[in-house]
């Protein structure tokens, strides 16, 4: 299993294809946290897909106002046709040329297989990573992680706001 | 080992003896394929373990793959009003192939139950919110697809397969028989 790149460290930024036609990049969701999934492929065969997971608990992301994104080799329209397929609310990335090439700069790149690790990243209104976790490639690792991180990462924000009002009061 | 977060209590649907010594949590989607094959591989096991095993069910509807599969959860919990959950549970599985709203409708009325008040349940949701409990709950338990299942709420990992539930619930029965000597 690759070393994925640990909490504290700034996220590198990226910008990929997120349509055949549009693109995005990390910067651009700076202010806001972001949920990062690295997986394998598109067109799990299982009902227990991670992706499909990540869009049921979708509202549960939104009340933490998180950015979900899916990422993996697959070209932009293979993802288009799985999107479409899964009916997928959140967009997925290609890491598609070079290929995994940002895969590789958080460390969630499986160079023998070629393709990416199911890596998942918490990143931080400020685009530093918040908490990160590698699962073994065939296990699903669920929402649980991501949805303790988003609450974990609100409360300290929460406890850092108090503070600051509490000097600003003195 | 990932745990169950959510306690089986009163608001479960529970089959078999509130004391049985295992208990065999699963998270379900009356839609998923799998769970249709693991409803059989349940009910062998429920008749091979008899009284030592309570069996309890749990929602996990992935909506946006299958769309009937929360309308058959309402349509559960609608039976389940009227105390009849395990029969609406069962047929529905056993004709899982016709799932729609045709099929719930006749379910239903198959069980007695107004296929009128059904739809009038469904189209208000009256019931989503049990649902949606279920599902977060097995969220945060890690529940990551269907079926998931928990022995004495540790989550199994093995395949949904008869021998291989077998070779599980025998090991924790085995467990809560040492635990049960050091108790007493």
């Amino acid at each position: 299993m690759s070393s994925v790149l640990s909490p504290g460290t700034q996220a590198p930024d990226f910008t990929l294809s997120v349509t055949p036609d549009q693109k995005l990049s990390l910067r651009d969701l700076r202010g806001k946290p972001v949920v990062l999934a690295f997986y394998p492929a598109d067109w799990s065969p299982v009902c227990g897909d991670q992706m499909t997971l990540y869009n049921e608990v979708l509202p549960e992301f939104q009340k933490y106002k998180a950015e979900v994104l899916g990422i993996s080799v697959d070209g932009a329209w293979c993802h288009a046709a799985f999107a479409k397929h899964q009916h997928l609310h959140f967009p997925l990335l290609s890491d598609f040329e070079p290929k995994g090439a940002v895969a590789r700069t958080y460390g969630a790149y499986r160079q023998k297989d070629g393709f990416c690790e199911r890596a998942l990243f918490v990143i931080d209104e400020n685009g530093v990573i918040f908490w990160s976790y590698c699962s073994p490639v065939a296990v699903n690792p669920g929402a649980d992680g991501i949805l303790e991180a988003l609450e974990n990462m609100k409360g300290k924000r929460q406890s850092h706001d108090k503070v600051d009002s509490t000097r600003r009061a003195s | 080992m990932t745990k169950l977060t959510v306690p089986v209590g009163p608001a479960d649907h529970a089959l078999g003896d509130k004391h049985a010594p295992v208990t065999l949590v699963e998270y379900g989607d009356y839609q998923c394929p799998h769970c249709g094959h693991a409803h059989l591989i349940v009910k062998a096991l429920r008749k091979h373990f008899g009284k030592q095993l309570r069996f309890v069910y749990r929602h996990f509807p992935l909506t946006q793959i299958h769309p009937m599969a929360e309308p058959a959860a309402e349509a559960a919990e609608f039976a389940s009003a009227h105390e009849r959950f395990w029969e609406m549970h069962d047929a529905i599985f056993e004709n899982q192939e016709s799932l729609g709203l045709p099929l719930l409708a006749d379910l239903a009325r198959d069980l007695g139950l107004s296929s009128q008040d059904l739809v009038g349940a469904l189209e208000s949701h009256e019931f989503l919110p049990k649902i949606k409990e279920d599902f977060m709950g097995g969220v945060r338990s890690g529940v990551n697809g269907t079926p998931t299942f928990f022995i004495d709420g540790y989550r199994y990992e093995g395949l949904y397969e008869f021998e291989n539930l077998v070779e599980a619930i025998n090991a924790e029965l085995g467990n809560s028989k040492i635990e049960h000597r050091r108790a007493g």
